[in-house]
């Protein structure tokens, strides 16, 4: 038997010391843009104010899908932010995920309502097949539903501008704004 | 000043743990045995101060001292006192702090219980697990320091514990859990400590065995304490969800039970050294991995809390220093020859090959399926997320191979069995276990089902192989009266393995006859779920010390019978943390069936969703956990203080403190 031989635990190890280092810069809530421009999920779901949604209802223009929740103090923050896009005329679908019905509706009384509609995920269903990791987050939907960006984090002025309006530039000038 | 006090022992911690790293070491190498004596005094005083530091944490928690950064981000005035002290570990700082606790007091235990190892010997041991605790001394003070103050603005209340963590589950999980992890690096520094001495001959394996069993009957018990946690307190009802987190707990585990038994070779035949040491360094090196992939948040996980690249980075490096270390020694160290004795395939020494094949394959199955996500990600090709259906199918055909190798394995003897006498005995399990299957399925289920009798085969293969064996021992020894004398290591065996019989059964019955419903309810609807009729009786606030809750109640009763068994399950919102609602199972407990209710979301109109669930032999998992940490320790107790050689040496002394 040689001596070479018992060298390969630390070539195996070796190996995956340096995946943990690549690993280590890598960031594991990154959504590569591989696995966007994939549709959104099939679903069906109760709305905020009783009604039914699904995912074809989405379709027809651009629009933002806003993953949100009342035990998420960062929503608050974004809150006003959503107001204003929403007054600007862009379509703003909300996803209350994994959230208590009465604060929600609570929130939308006191702080305004930006969204067209509210889909409701009281068990993080859809969340789980979106990949949620959190809230906030923002996915934006080109008019076939097609998820273009995922954004985590609050959008402000500065995530619009950097982030969004070049995405929708992008999407085409076939396509109206939203 | 109680806080800086801690500060203040723990960086004194930290010099006592440099002196018992390298005084030892000069010792051993120059031969100037007072510095190689001094490892003794300087392991048990590095963990006096140790505890003091943790001591002086608790103290800060336990008196509401905001001022303390850490206890303001993870306490409350509202929390009970337990829940206080145990918030101590509820959070990454302290949680490390509590490693070094156990990694200093497992050194302290070597140290006073080690008498009767040979002096060098001890030295080099000692030596080596002061070098662990540096690197996490370094790792608290630098990266993680539990006693950082937050002057000038100190906080009026704190902001709580995560209330998923006050429970009793949570707050006996992470030091059980820890005390296993850690406790590897016992038979990691004993591995080492051979391969240094160039003395890796039976004695080490002699020295190693009952700290490896330690260690491994802790882990053990951690584990089936985090999947029963699990269990009741997420409300999903389900008892390992194959997280990063959960795997980086059962990787220790698969390779330190590997050990267990491959330690058994070495010591009685003088088989698998090699084997042995790597797996040693494996076991440990996968605790230390572990500790990486939880702090350093490259894996996504709903465990993780306080993830930090800066941190990860460290536990990077130290892994590398450490593993990269230990592999490079044995590497150069190791024993080319595997020993000389020969064995047939009729063999202990074969069966034992084949438990350690089949669990090491395990780990590498959970390694690679914990990391296929980091792989993929690193390479460029997009995410991918490797979930239950991928471990339950390479887990399944690894376990049935590993239960029945278990049964065959106990009946053989070192080096050659003879093969007429082992059909003899094997006659009447094939043909009880067999029977057992066939029946099963129809006498619990009322209806064939594949996969309930192979469960039920597996599990009863290991029960009447056992039932055999004992026979067989027994008729060697000439009848029932040589009970007494079959030795606790015997027993032990039996009682893991029965443990293991007992998770075989749980694991695929409670998979396959778990049936649960969601439903709508409001006050006074019935639903019956197989034969089993829940009522709801509604809902009423309470007041709990930290937290106001809504009170479902619920009563449940077989169609068939007239008792009535109550529920409570429980929608908590705790003060602290507003909107952040959580859920408290109903579960009525048996030895046979859990039946399990959760509350879902008020619906409006007082009604709400509601998930019931018939869980049967679910209870038989952590029975079996806690059997196999039994097992451990009764194997423990029966250590003989037997002499190594004359008047130089003796394993270590467990017999004292038994």
């Amino acid at each position: 038997m040689s001596r070479l031989r018992l060298f390969i635990p630390l070539l195996v190890f070796a190996g995956l010391a340096a995946l943990f280092w690549k690993g280590l810069s890598l960031d594991p809530n990154y959504m590569p843009s591989a696995l966007a421009n994939r549709p959104l999920p099939a679903f069906t779901a109760e709305t905020l104010d009783g009604g039914a949604i699904r995912d074809t209802d989405l379709h027809g223009a651009p629009a933002l899908l806003n993953v949100w929740a009342t035990w998420c103090p960062t929503c608050a923050a974004e809150h006003a932010y959503l107001n204003e896009l929403a007054r600007r005329g862009v379509r703003i679908y909300g996803l209350n995920y994994k959230d208590d019905l009465q604060a929600a509706r609570r929130w939308i009384q006191s702080k305004g309502d930006p969204y067209i509609a509210n889909i409701l995920d009281p068990a993080g269903r859809l969340g789980l097949d979106l990949g949620v990791t959190g809230a906030p987050e923002t996915y934006l939907l080109d008019a076939e539903g097609v998820i273009h960006l995922r954004h985590q984090g609050p959008v402000d002025e500065r995530v619009w501008r950097t982030v969004f309006e070049p995405a929708l530039a992008g999407m085409g000038s076939g396509r109206r704004a939203p | 000043m109680v806080v800086e006090l801690g500060h203040f022992a723990l960086i004194l911690a930290f010099g006592l743990a440099l002196a018992q790293a390298f005084l030892p070491l000069f010792g051993v190498v120059r031969g100037i045995r007072d510095w190689a004596a001094a490892a003794v005094p300087l392991a048990c005083g590095q963990f006096v101060f140790v505890l003091v530091a943790f001591a002086c944490l608790a103290y800060a928690f336990l008196v509401d001292d905001f001022s303390v950064r850490l206890v303001a981000t993870n306490s409350n005035t509202l929390l009970p006192p337990w829940y206080k002290f145990s918030a101590v570990w509820g959070n990454h700082e302290g949680s490390m702090l509590l490693w070094l606790t156990i990694l200093a007091g497992w050194s302290a235990a070597v140290a006073l219980l080690g008498a009767d190892l040979p002096r060098d010997m001890r030295a080099r041991v000692l030596s080596v697990m002061g070098m662990i605790a540096i690197g996490f001394h370094l790792f608290v003070l630098l990266t993680s320091n539990p006693f950082i103050r937050s002057f000038p603005s100190v906080p009026e209340e704190g902001k709580d514990l995560n209330p998923l963590l006050q429970d009793i589950g949570l707050v006996l999980h992470p030091p059980m859990l820890y005390l296993g992890y850690v406790g590897f690096s016992v038979a990691f520094a004993f591995a080492l400590a051979a391969l240094w001495s160039g003395r890796l001959d039976t004695a080490w394996a002699k020295w190693s065995r009952p700290w490896t069993t330690a260690a491994w009957l802790f882990l053990s018990l951690g584990i089936t304490l985090g999947s029963w946690w699990a269990y009741y307190e997420l409300g999903w009802g389900g008892w390992w969800f194959w997280d990063p987190v959960e795997n980086a707990s059962f990787m220790p585990w698969l390779a330190g039970t590997a050990l267990v038994h491959s330690l058994a070779v070495t010591e009685k035949r003088g088989l698998f050294r090699s084997w042995a040491v790597l797996l040693a360094i494996l076991t440990f090196s996968l605790s230390l991995l572990g500790t990486f992939l939880v702090r350093s948040g490259i894996l996504t996980s709903v465990h993780a809390f306080a993830t930090d690249p800066e941190r990860g980075s460290f536990v990077l490096a130290f892994l590398g220093i450490v593993v990269g270390g230990s592999l490079t020694l044995f590497a150069l160290r190791a024993p080319q020859s595997s020993g000389s004795a020969g064995y047939s395939w009729l063999s202990r020494e074969a069966a034992l090959l084949a438990n350690n094949v089949l669990l090491v394959v395990s780990m590498a199955t959970v390694l690679l399926g914990t990391l296929a996500p980091l792989m993929v990600s690193a390479m460029d090709l997009g995410r991918i997320s490797v979930g239950p259906p991928y471990f339950n199918l390479m887990f399944v055909p690894l376990m049935s191979l590993l239960a029945v190798a278990m049964g065959v394995g106990p009946l053989l003897r070192w080096r050659d069995s003879p093969g007429a006498g082992l059909r003899t005995i094997l006659t009447a399990p094939v043909v009880v276990s067999g029977l057992f299957a066939l029946v099963f399925p129809f006498a619990y289920g009322g209806g064939w089902h594949t996969g309930a009798a192979f469960t039920v085969a597996l599990a009863a293969w290991i029960l009447t192989t056992l039932a055999a064996g004992l026979r067989q021992r027994l008729r060697e020894r000439g009848g029932l009266a040589a009970l007494p004398t079959l030795g606790n290591a015997y027993w032990g065996m039996v009682v893991a393995h029965i443990g293991f019989a007992f998770c075989v059964a749980g694991a695929g019955l409670t998979s396959i006859y778990s049936d649960e419903r969601d439903v709508r309810m409001s006050a006074g609807d019935k639903v019956m779920l197989g034969s089993f009729e829940f009522a709801f009786l509604g809902t009423r606030h309470v007041e709990g010390p930290n937290y106001s809750a809504e009170r479902g109640e619920f009563t449940v009763r077989r169609d068939s019978s007239e008792r009535v068994r109550h529920l409570k399950a429980e929608k908590r919102e705790y003060k602290s943390q507003a909107g952040n609602v959580m859920t408290e199972a109903g579960i009525a407990p048996g030895f046979l069936r859990d039946l399990y209710v959760s509350l879902g979301e008020p619906i409006g109109d007082g009604s709400w969703a509601v998930r019931v669930h018939n869980k049967p032999f679910v209870r038989w998992l952590w029975i079996g956990g806690v059997l196999m940490a039994v097992g451990g320790t009764l194997t423990l107790l029966g250590r003989q203080p037997t002499r190594v050689r004359a008047g130089a040496a003796l394993p270590a002394g467990w017999r004292r403190t038994a």
